[in-house]
């Protein structure tokens, strides 16, 4: 059985795009889960419990045992950077390193949808005019919203990614990420403090403890 | 045009000046007097012992004595190199990095001189060989600890940075060229401001040795000249070898930053 479970994945199923399966990682896990396509899952747990390095562990940028699954393909089939590119993780306080807020999209200026991008987030063209250094955290995460998703990931996950924002960008951040999750089929974690929030938009809800996930009853 | 023999009482009258600055920098509270009394003592003994060694060498010229000298050398800078980093890669790894570059652009570049630019017999002269590659080691030695001083320095400071730029599906290569490109310049822009400098403003160590010591001025400068070069070529391919070689170790084959290769020195030289 252990054998059958090895060469066939039984996530291999047409409609889940991104499996876990005995995640551990720091002090944390075993944790098991799957993320249908065009599902958006909440994440809550108290602060400092880890959901950060989750996601940090789920875009391989920290160490962990335990398997990782894109449409059914492990993730060491994959180099780290196209792993990286395919499952996205948007921090809550995004970097920025050269001067010009233009400077780094510099991939993605010249596509069409880019500007469109931009209005629904609530800029204006002239903003990759402007200096990293003058934007607010607020506009700082949702420029970091469109950088994060040019790749086109299939798995986005997102840290918190309203915490910086009045109701007024709340709205459109929101109405941004459900666009992107139907028009892509992606898949969405969101990390939020916010219950009403979660309720809002996410189809259903996990609860992260120290060693496990827990399917939050709504 | 005989050389002037230098007495020790001549010696002693210039010590002076360096026990004047030690004091100044006590009353200035620099902190540096002792530095300055240890580091003139330790010259003084390092400069004396290499000239009674160099006058055995040159008595018997033997590859192997050349060799043994010169590896000396090398892991006295490599010491050096690693002495001079606050943030320091850990282990042994820290050492043969720092070493290996040196080793890879130094004894490659002298080499080649000795054999093909200056062709003197054997090649491993001492007179010529020891001179030569203390001159290159001297200064690569200086480019590779600022540029690993500066590698370290930066990527502890900006790892967030370096990670938000994985994250975002970039290779190591990419995440760290900036840092890598600016510590590779850090690290060469000493030997390119002296060649800048070079007999408008100063008149480098050896010729002014050469000439003190009677050589006809155009034969020293030509003589300069092939060591600007040579040391020009050296440094450089040593401090990008070096970057190169740190980089590659401080990322592990899923791209992910390793910090904890990197220890804070307690104290470091500067």
């Amino acid at each position: 059985m252990v054998q059958l479970s090895l060469s066939i994945s039984p996530l291999q199923n047409d409609c889940c795009r991104f499996g876990v399966e005995g995640l551990e990682f720091l002090i944390n896990g075993p944790y098991s889960f799957v993320l249908k396509e065009e599902e958006c899952v909440g994440l809550s747990g108290r602060s400092g419990i880890g959901k950060t390095q989750l996601l940090r562990a789920m875009t391989d940028l920290i160490p962990y045992t335990g398997q990782l699954f894109l449409d059914g393909v492990c993730s060491t089939v994959f180099n780290a950077p196209a792993w990286r590119s395919r499952v996205t993780m948007i921090p809550a306080e995004p970097l920025w390193w050269y001067n010009n807020v233009g400077d780094h999209f510099q991939a993605m200026v010249h596509a069409e949808s880019f500007k469109e991008k931009l209005g629904a987030v609530g800029f204006s063209e002239d903003v990759l005019q402007w200096q990293v250094s003058r934007l607010s955290t607020g506009e700082k995460q949702r420029l970091a919203l469109i950088r994060g998703l040019c790749n086109t990931p299939s798995v986005v996950l997102l840290d918190e990614p309203c915490s910086s924002l009045d109701s007024y960008h709340t709205t459109l951040v929101e109405a941004f990420i459900s666009e992107y999750l139907h028009r892509n089929r992606a898949s969405v974690l969101w990390v939020s403090h916010d219950p009403e929030q979660l309720q809002r938009m996410t189809d259903r809800e996990l609860c992260m403890e120290k060693t496990v996930l827990v399917e939050k009853n709504r | 045009m005989d050389v002037i023999a230098l007495s020790v009482l001549d010696l002693g009258i210039a010590a002076i000046f360096v026990c004047a600055l030690s004091l100044v920098s006590l009353f200035l509270s620099l902190g540096l007097e002792w530095k300055i009394l240890i580091f003139s003592c330790r010259m003084t003994a390092q400069l004396l012992f290499i000239g009674v060694v160099l006058r055995y060498l040159f008595a018997d010229s033997s590859l192997i004595m050349v060799v043994f000298m010169s590896m000396i050398m090398l892991f006295a800078a490599g010491r050096e190199v690693l002495a001079r980093q606050n943030i320091r890669l850990k282990g042994v790894i820290g050492y043969v990095i720092g070493t290996g570059a040196m080793f890879i652009s130094s004894f490659s570049v002298s080499f080649l001189a000795l054999l093909v630019i200056i062709g003197v017999d054997p090649w491993y002269t001492p007179q010529y060989a020891i001179p030569l590659l203390g001159m290159l080691l001297g200064n690569t030695m200086t480019g590779v600890s600022l540029a690993l001083d500066r590698l370290t320095d930066q990527f502890h400071k900006e790892r967030f940075i370096v990670e938000q730029r994985l994250l975002l599906g970039q290779t190591w290569q990419e995440a760290s060229s900036d840092i890598r490109k600016d510590s590779m310049r850090t690290g060469m822009v000493p030997i390119i401001n002296s060649m800048a400098a070079a007999g408008l403003v100063s008149i480098p160590g050896m010729m002014t040795g050469q000439i003190l010591g009677g050589t006809p001025p155009i034969e020293a400068v030509k003589y300069q000249i092939l060591i600007m070069f040579l040391i020009a070529s050296g440094t450089g391919f040593g401090v990008i070898s070096a970057i190169w070689m740190a980089g590659f170790h401080l990322f592990d084959k899923r791209h992910r930053l390793c910090l904890e290769y990197l220890t804070v020195a307690k104290t470091a030289k500067r």
